[in-house]
């Protein structure tokens, strides 16, 4: 293949700067960690989940009938530079109660900032910090959007085993990916009014927003442990648990709740596939098993001179 | 008036269609190699040959085969096929039995750098 002097700048350029391209959608070193879907990733990157699909069949509780939920989400990150990026998502749902009427409408808007201010290639570390924000009012309150915004400012981490020795070198493809954040709401409580003139105070406490996933990558498995002669589909996926929790902290409010995740990602050349279920962990966070899926673009890969580069070289 | 449903729907399809259309150029990750990751040969390999997920720049892809030691023992003639340009090779000369690291870093054709190493072990 040849290479013209444009062509062939351009690449001394960005072997120079070589680091800041490794680095596009999740690489520390070797280790490539993929998006997860219920917690949030350690990495900036260029990339787009479209759709998302949350569904979720929920048994009748006390006055509240049983219904079906489904939730089709879009959400976008976007590198400023190479390790700072920007998010905005939101989230399309709808609500079937049995015997009523179907409820739909946007959830709040979500916007984030991230910066990744740490990166160990030899040890597949990364440490990010951000702030995601719900942005109140944004959203239909039919299906639940909040009249205020809750801010959360978080921690973000990921780190690869394969520094591990070699008698353990079948740990070597774990990786894990974690978050750890409080959830600040801009009003402490939301006053409702019923039809018939009863007042409801709801108290809006502070939340300890953490979660965590544990990853074993087939792709790393034969890559850089040992060819074990897996074909494809099976050479690309990733089985993953996550864990998506949330703790309450004041104002009245205790306890966690969340979901326990298990699932399958298969990350290809330019997009991913995920599918897992969403496992209630107790009574508070729900009664039956819901399932999410993804579509995953790697827009650096897609398009890796335009829209997939950081706006900031 | 498209509902709200509908066009949200129609939007998520459209936006799909062109990214999906994108003329893409990923990473490119290592396939497989002879001799194979983490692989026990029982004769010297002539050679050690990685096949890549994506065509690689020759100019900016390299491979080298380190002994238990970390002495460079390949030939030092790392090159890119020149028929199949998702092959990475380097020559071999008669090695001696142990265990050998093959450390590669590459450039896929949309300056996307990606590297890697493995072992392979050779025995009498």
């Amino acid at each position: 293949m040849k290479v013209t002097p444009i062509r062939g700048a351009t690449l001394v350029a960005l072997c120079i700067a070589a680091p800041g391209i490794a680095e596009a959608h999740g690489f520390a070193g070797k280790r490539f960690f993929p998006a997860t879907l219920a917690t949030e990733d350690p990495f900036v990157a260029d990339e787009l989940s479209l759709p998302t699909i949350f569904h979720q069949k929920s048994p009748a509780s006390g006055d509240e009938p049983a219904s079906r939920e489904t939730d089709f989400s879009v959400d976008m990150s976007k590198r400023i530079t190479g390790n700072f990026g920007i998010g905005i998502g939101t989230t399309y749902k709808v609500i079937h109660p049995d015997g009523d009427d179907t409820q739909h409408g946007f959830d709040n808007l979500e916007a984030s900032v991230k910066y990744k201010f740490y990166q160990n290639d030899l040890h597949e570390a990364i440490v990010s910090a951000g702030i995601d924000w719900d942005i109140g009012d944004t959203g239909a309150r039919r299906v639940g959007a909040e009249s205020f915004s809750t801010i959360t400012p978080g921690v973000f981490f990921g780190k690869g085993f394969g520094d591990l020795p070699a008698d353990m070198k079948y740990l070597r493809p774990i990786a894990i990916t974690g978050q750890v954040g409080v959830g600040i709401p801009t009003r402490s409580s939301t006053t409702t009014i019923s039809d018939d003139g009863d007042i409801d105070v709801e108290r809006n406490p502070h939340t300890l927003e953490w979660g965590f996933s544990i990853q074993y990558s087939l792709p790393y498995l034969q890559s850089f442990v040992e060819d074990i002669g897996l074909k494809a589909p099976f050479n690309r996926m990733i089985p993953v648990v996550e864990f998506a929790m949330s703790t309450a902290l004041d104002r009245g409010a205790s306890g966690t709740t969340g979901t326990v995740n298990p699932g399958i990602i298969w990350a290809g050349q330019d997009i991913q596939l995920a599918v897992e279920a969403v496992i209630p962990v107790n009574h508070r966070s729900g009664n039956s098993v819901g399932v999410l899926a993804q579509l995953h673009f790697f827009l650096d890969d897609l398009f890796p001179q335009t829209l997939g580069r950081p706006l900031i070289q | 008036m498209i509902p709200m449903r509908r066009r949200f729907v129609l939007l998520s399809i459209a936006a799909v269609a062109c990214v999906a259309a994108a003329p893409a150029e990923a990473h490119a990750f290592l396939d497989h190699a002879l001799p194979a990751v983490g692989s026990t040969v029982h004769e010297s390999p002539r050679s050690v040959r990685l096949w890549f997920t994506e065509p690689i720049e020759p100019a900016f892809s390299r491979v080298s085969v380190l002994d238990a030691a970390g002495k460079s023992v390949d030939a030092g003639d790392s090159h890119v096929d020149s028929s199949e340009p998702s092959i990475l090779a380097a020559s071999l000369p008669v090695l001696a039995p142990g265990t050998y690291r093959v450390k590669w870093r590459v450039v896929s054709v949309d300056t996307h750098v990606t590297e890697g190493d493995f072992t392979f072990d050779l025995k009498p």
